[in-house]
């Protein structure tokens, strides 16, 4: 092990001890680690979205040869006028600084939430809706060489009646009551059970993370002894 | 005897020699043509095979591009022998470009005769995408339908959802406890519908915050949710007349990096203990953390996320979690907003009508497979065909 994979360990094995003190109370080794982890992270965050977002995608369009200078890929590119656009709506986020000026933010923060919905809409409703719809289109009576195939006819009969009854569940123009309401109910009963798997699979995910820590303080341990 | 075995060998082995001695010879076809329904900057590429290629000849296909003049051809791809087809996407739309494919074996390389000029192009309109624009249209006239009613002055009925008569439990608790209010609108940007929806639940909880007078804490992952935080904040007090009480301060940036963000909102709330926490939006691995977190210091917890890997835990560790789309339906509800409302009735409307054809479906492909029939068969797959999602 070189010196600086041994810095490396130890920094890490002791910011895992430290957060890991968590678990006890809060404590000023908690608060360590947590101020050192959001002061890294968000330095990171800006220096990250400076040169893998703002002088690719805005400065180095709007003057290549300028920005070429300290990314060369920006040169290779002729100069597009229309990134000012953007740049200009960006800025507008900045008038929030000015009191008289704030309210231009606002048109900026419409033009997100606005493209967000209208470029979000066809997408959903292809993968949520028609996907979803057409590959819930099953054969309640699945045959197969040797005549029915049963496993399959009731995993395709508890798809479609689960579907539907948790159909019923999100439906909120009628009151969950009489037959609507049973289906409702069964609907929100098939949910919970799915809750149920999706909880243990993802606890067993969660339980790898922690042996990956565990690794990581033994091999620290083993390098101590 | 051997000259019988060597006369055999020679015609048997005389095609394959030639084969191997002469350069393949040419694709006899080349097309090229604008990739049709597309959004421009793509040329679709076809060939018919060379005649060198089923003895062996041929062991790939150069792609070859020119633009303006059929000269100065350079090499854009290669492909393996047996290739029929490519789609080259590093054209520009209005340039004309000429191609010639050709192929290349032991023995050398062929001539090619050219195709073109073809210029790329984007189209308006995809046809084979007609079912969608259908779907997008009674969807959304639908919407428009509910809205215009609810314009006239018509009622719409929303049912009740338990979650919301929670919000208001949780703010007074935290007032008479003399604690804060925790309110994360998710860790997802403005990009993201389900933190619209939280943060229009979050101008709710302000409102309520404002009149009783409780502290409010709304920390963020994304310094453009902290923007429209404060600005749905801020109205939420101007409404309730209490603009005096409102601060920048209350919404706050911590961090883009997730876990920053999750230990960072753990130590507010083991130092902060506040009495109500509320959890509205799009979160991922994180949720369980915060909501334990919560649950340790005592806190009622109000969840409302559409993520489905990540309900459970809400659920397990929540008092009240708003399922997948009640948070919208929440988001409607408490803003009272005759045009989310409408929206949400519309969308009513479209899951009765994804129900009926699921159901529709689901009778047509149990009868066929019972029957047999062909008529039923394809009545199936044309159903099933509406919702196709093409290309």
């Amino acid at each position: 092990m070189t010196g600086v994979e041994r810095i490396e360990l130890w920094i890490g094995a002791l910011l895992t001890l430290m957060v890991y003190s968590f678990l006890y109370r809060d404590n000023p080794f908690y608060k360590f680690a947590e101020h050192f982890f959001v002061g890294i992270t968000a330095a990171y965050a800006m220096v990250l979205a400076f040169w893998n977002t703002l002088m690719p995608n805005c400065f180095g369009q709007i003057a290549p040869s300028l920005v070429g200078h300290v990314l060369p890929t920006a040169a290779e590119n002729p100069a597009n006028p229309v990134r000012w656009i953007p740049l200009l709506f960006g800025l507008l986020l900045l008038a929030r600084l000015v009191a008289p000026l704030a309210y231009l933010s606002r048109w900026a923060m419409a033009l997100v939430i606005g493209y967000a919905a209208g470029a979000n809409f066809t997408r959903y409703l292809q993968s949520d809706f028609m996907g979803q719809v057409r590959s819930s289109m099953v054969p309640l009576l699945v045959r197969d060489a040797g005549g029915i195939a049963y496993g399959s006819s009731l995993s395709n009969l508890v798809l479609v009646a689960g579907l539907i009854s948790a159909l019923a569940y999100f439906f909120f123009s009628k009151e969950h009551t009489g037959m609507f309401g049973r289906a409702s109910r069964f609907g929100i009963w098939t949910l919970m059970v799915a809750f149920g798997a999706a909880f243990g699979y993802t606890v067993m995910a969660r339980v790898s993370l922690l042996i990956g820590r565990f690794q990581h303080l033994g091999r620290w341990l083993g390098d101590i002894f | 005897m051997l000259r019988v075995v060597s006369t055999v060998l020679i015609v048997l082995l005389a095609p394959a020699a030639q084969a191997f001695a002469d350069p393949p010879s040419p694709p006899p076809e080349i097309r090229a043509a604008d990739t049709p329904h597309d959004r421009g900057r793509s040329v679709d590429l076809s060939w018919s095979p060379s005649a060198s290629e089923e003895s062996g000849g041929v062991t790939r296909y150069v792609v070859q591009r020119a633009v303006d003049r059929p000269e100065e051809f350079h090499a854009v791809v290669t492909l393996p022998a047996g290739s029929r087809a490519y789609t080259d996407t590093s054209v520009r739309d209005g340039v004309s470009y000429f191609y010639r494919v050709r192929a290349v074996g032991p023995a050398g390389e062929s001539e090619s005769a050219s195709a073109g000029p073809v210029r790329a192009s984007q189209q308006w309109f995809n046809p084979r995408k007609s079912n969608l624009l259908v779907i997008a249209a009674v969807l959304i006239g639908g919407i428009s339908w509910f809205i215009f009613q609810a314009s006239k002055g018509r009622r719409l009925y929303i049912r009740k959802i338990a979650g919301i008569e929670a919000i208001d439990e949780a703010v007074g608790r935290a007032t008479e406890m003399g604690k804060p209010v925790l309110f994360i609108p998710g860790i997802e940007d403005m990009d993201n519908v389900q933190t619209v929806a939280g943060l229009s639940i979050l101008g709710n909880v302000a409102q309520l915050v404002a009149r009783y007078e409780t502290r409010l804490e709304v920390p963020t992952r994304r310094s453009l949710v902290m923007s429209v935080a404060r600005e749905t904040i801020k109205e939420a007090y101007l409404k309730v007349g209490r603009p005096d009480l409102y601060n920048d301060a209350m919404v706050y940036y911590i961090t883009d990096e997730q876990f920053a963000f999750v230990a960072a909102v753990d130590g507010i709330v083991v130092r902060e203990k506040p009495a109500a926490c509320f959890y509205m939006g799009a979160f991922f691995a994180e949720s369980l953390i915060l909501a334990e977190t919560g649950n340790s210091v005592g806190a009622i917890q109000v969840a409302g996320t559409a993520m489905p890997t990540q309900l459970p835990f809400f659920v397990a560790a929540c008092d009240y979690t708003l399922i997948g789309e009640e948070l919208f339906a929440a988001s409607a509800y408490l803003s009272n907003d005759q045009k989310m409302l409408g929206s949400l009735k519309g969308q009513d409307v479209g899951k009765a009508i994804a129900a009926g054809f699921i159901l529709l479906g689901v009778a047509l492909q149990t009868a066929a497979s019972a029957s047999g029939n062909g008529a039923l068969v394809n009545a199936a797959r044309w159903v099933s065909s509406l919702f196709r999602i093409n290309p």
